[in-house]
């Protein structure tokens, strides 16, 4: 027995195999572990779109809030401030006064101003719609996030696909119920609106249209708990959620959930200002595009704190609270592809695949053992070395580990012994041929090295491919493949080698090619 | 143990002549399969919606059906057993992009009342996302095709290249049909099944080109019909083994996966099979009829070592100090 460099390289990757692949076949809180993929642990799959054009319909709405709010507060008298997809209209009513109205609009960016005379018509610049759309983008991205943070579960994943997709990933999912929730509050707009209700109408909003009201520039709106009762109220909201700093659950005095908010200094004035303004009147509190509250205004109110009541559960007040805490989405999103996997159809999936593991691994092993004794144990020997190095590498790079990931190893089992098949192959010729067994080892090994290389690296092309362009678990298939390839090659071609040339000299004094290789002679 | 020992070469070129025929007609009927009755395309290519539910009895199949009557949405809706009695999925042409309320969100609702039921994995793919997926499926086999032709062009020969293309070809047409015939779902990871075989059954015919070029290279034959007959018995111990091992695993796969591997077993399944007679009776018989000249190639060889040996002398003459 002679030591020789390529059983030292063997050992060591032996030793790093079983000693890298512990944590997660022991699943042992320390060290790096493989994670299962959503489709075995269960879980929550989601490719969001977003719907990019409604974001700039709320910048332009915001724009016109903006616009009334500054023109109140400086006694500006204007007219027919009105506001559609693509551009906000007024008039001001006295000439000397447009000027002041030139430091305001400087202040905003991104708008065109045409002015006519007395009247303005404003638009967002073509730039300004391209940045708001991707802002929209990424704020959705930003905003789930945090909601997704503050849900509960463990690690969850959103993240940018290509352009303008947003990949959602929630493990740990147990019920149908407990998803829905997930989505409801990913998906929530938690655009909240004070609105002024147009108390000078309001008594006939139950026979007014939706362009009766838009006539006067006002909007119907529904009862968040009674959709029977309709209010009427101005179009232009008094201020928005955007000057929300802060929301929580909290109970009212009968001890039912409610929600607290606060609002920022700028909200606060607003809100100051309005209120002071409209003591007798109500205010409606939107949530949404509904009514939540409506209370009557009895005083100005500083502070800028308010609630929302609703006919909340405790876990709805909770989720609703994260969802405004996080902020509106700018845009609403909608659902592009979706795969959700309840967690014991995952659990079956591991056990199938690992029942299939199992078989195909013994069937391979008995089968090399009886058909090329020795030179199989060897084989065998590098094929399992194969298998904990392939799981030692996929936990050191926190691999995920998918259905189809599993399917590859199997594979890799059957094909990772291909190697040791066509060196065996040689030898075995070799042999016949009558060359010592020095010479068949190393001759054997020389004239397979060529073939198994070039057949290899076309499989990895494959695999990459694969890779490039695969998408979600089938990814994960082509990482295991390609790990076990290139592990395949260590253990296979250099392991096996080694092995054989300690063990050559005895190989050659026994002289039993049966017992070696399998074959007579 | 041994299956074959080289004691004589087979004459598989004589053979060549039947196995092209019967590999044409195969390939034929799979794509008048393919034609007729087309590609079960599944969510993820087509787009729609798939609910799979577990009953704790066996379900009650016409019970379903019963609930989803009515409702728009489940108009395309069709219910199948899923390995076991009391699963099955629920299959649907119609997706949804509502977020908060999808349609496995109605299905649901929809299946109340007829028993106690799981649902245990819900696939929505919207329509734009089914077409994104398709694009890029038959992009990755092209690309892969393209990728493994430019190798083997650059490490054998372009005659290999193409040889071992049109029987890749010939087998991924085999499997497609195989799948059509027993109309199984074609999601990606059949397509991942796909790109499988392009890697294993190239493996095969690899190994068997590499023992081509190596006896043309020896030269103990002049005539490539005989160093074929001699490389492709050599490398047939070697083929069958690796082919039933390979097929161990896959059959194992196929009978204890899980019905989810299904689809993927299956075609891994025609893929072996396929994949190792293509090697032997489709590639290299190509190679042949490609007229691969054997003396040509000496020559280039020849010229190739003439060329290295000057570079190298000149070499050692311009590190000597020479020129």
């Amino acid at each position: 027995m002679k030591l020789n460099y390529r059983i030292v390289i063997f050992a060591l990757a032996i030793i790093f195999g079983i000693s890298f692949s512990l944590p997660s076949l022991t699943q042992s809180e320390e060290g790096k572990k493989i994670t299962l993929g959503l489709d075995l642990q269960g879980g929550l799959h989601m490719l969001l779109g977003v719907k990019t054009e409604e974001a700039t319909k709320s910048r332009i709405k915001s724009i016109t809030a903006s616009i009334k709010h500054f023109s109140d507060r400086n006694d500006i008298l204007i007219d027919g401030l009105s506001f559609d997809e693509n551009e906000i209209r007024f008039e001001v009513l006295d000439e000397d006064e447009l000027f002041k109205f030139d430091e305001f609009f400087k202040d905003i960016e991104g708008i065109e101003v045409i002015k006519n005379k007395t009247s303005i018509s404003l638009s967002l610049t073509p730039e300004e719609i391209i940045k708001t759309e991707k802002e929209a983008i990424s704020q959705a991205i930003e905003t789930i996030r945090n909601r997704l943070d503050q849900f509960g579960l463990s690690e969850p994943v959103v993240a940018r696909q290509g352009e303008e997709k947003i990949l959602v990933q929630l493990a740990g999912i147990k019920t149908q119920e407990e998803e829905q929730r997930a989505r409801e509050l990913i998906s929530r707009a938690a655009k909240l609106e004070l609105m002024a209700v147009d108390e000078d109408r309001n008594a006939r909003v139950y026979n007014m249209s939706d362009s009766d009201a838009a006539e006067y520039g006002d909007i119907i709106l529904l009862d968040a708990k009674n959709p029977e009762i309709k209010y009427l109220v101005r179009e232009i909201p008094i201020l928005d959620g955007g000057m929300l700093t802060d929301a929580s659950m909290g109970f009212d005095q009968n001890n039912r959930p409610l929600i607290n908010f606060k609002l920022n200094a700028e909200g606060a004035e607003i809100f100051g200002d309005f209120t002071g303004r409209s003591v007798g009147k109500r205010l409606a509190v939107v949530l949404d595009g509904k009514v939540y509250s409506a209370p009557n205004i009895n005083e100005r109110i500083g502070g800028g704190s308010g609630q929302i009541s609703g006919n909340y559960t405790v876990m709805e007040a909770k989720d609703l609270a994260i969802a405004l805490r996080s902020g509106a989405l700018l845009a609403p999103i909608y659902m592009m592809e979706k795969r959700s996997v309840g967690p014991s159809l995952g659990a079956d999936s591991i056990q199938a695949s690992l029942v299939a593991l199992i078989g195909g691994f013994v069937l391979v092993i008995i089968f090399m053992m009886v058909y090329y004794r020795l030179a199989g144990v060897i084989a065998n020997i590098a094929l399992i070395a194969n298998l904990f190095i392939l799981l030692a590498v996929m936990s050191l790079f926190g691999a995920t580990l998918t259905l189809p990931g599993m399917a590859g190893i199997v594979l890799t089992v059957g094909m990772a012994v291909d190697a040791n098949v066509i060196i065996s192959e040689r030898i075995r010729e070799l042999i016949y041929e009558g060359k010592s067994m020095h010479k068949a080892i190393e001759e054997g090994y020389a004239n397979a090295m060529r073939a198994i290389l070039d057949a290899n690296i076309t499989t990895l092309i494959a695999s990459i491919v694969l890779y490039a362009y695969g998408t979600g678990a089938i990814k994960g298939f082509a990482i295991t493949m390609s790990i076990g390839i290139l592990a395949s090659m260590l253990t296979a071609i250099l392991g096996t080698h080694g092995v054989y040339q300690m063990l050559e000299s005895r190989i050659t004094k026994s002289k039993n090619n049966k017992l070696w290789f399998g074959i007579k002679g | 143990m041994e299956f074959f020992r080289y004691t004589r070469t087979f004459n598989f070129m004589g053979k060549s002549k039947m196995a092209m025929f019967l590999s044409v007609a195969v390939v034929l009927a799979s794509y008048a399969i393919l034609v007729t009755k087309g590609l079960n395309y599944g969510v993820d290519f087509a787009g729609g919606t798939v609910v799979q539910v577990k009953y704790e009895t066996t379900a009650p199949i016409n019970k379903m059906r019963q609930a989803l009557k009515g409702n728009e949405l489940f108009a395309s809706a069709s219910i199948s057993e899923f390995g076991s009695p009391d699963e099955v999925v629920i299959r649907m042409k119609t997706s949804s992009g509502n977020v908060t309320r999808d349609i496995g969100d109605i299905t649901r609702e929809a299946l109340k009342g007829t028993g106690e039921f799981t649902i245990r994995r819900v696939d929505i793919v919207g329509p734009t996302v089914g077409a994104e997926l398709k694009e890029k499926g038959i992009m990755s086999l092209l690309l892969a095709m393209f990728g493994i032709l430019v190798y083997v062009a650059f490490r054998f020969e372009w005659r290999f290249a193409v040889a071992s293309i049109v029987a890749l070809v010939h087998d991924v047409s085999i499997a497609l049909g195989m799948v059509a015939l027993f109309a199984i779902d074609v999601n990606l990871d059949v397509l991942a099944g796909l790109l499988t075989i392009l890697g294993y059954s190239l493996n095969d015919t690899i190994i068997v080109f590499d023992r081509i070029r190596e006896g043309v290279i020896k030269g103990r034959n002049v005539e490539l019909r005989d160093t074929i007959n001699e490389s492709v018995t050599r490398t047939l111990a070697r083929t069958t083994l690796t082919s039933l091992t390979t097929f161990f695993v896959v059959f194992t796969l196929f009978m204890f996966g899980g019905e989810i591997i299904h689809p993927f077993a299956f075609t891994l399944l025609v893929g072996v099979v396929v994949g190792t007679y293509s090697s032997v009776f489709v590639a290299s018989p190509i190679l042949l009829w490609f007229g691969f000249d054997v003396k040509n190639y000496h020559v280039k060889l020849a010229n190739k070592a003439k060329r290295e040996a000057e570079k190298k002398k000149m070499r050692d003459q311009f590190d000597g100090g020479i020129v």
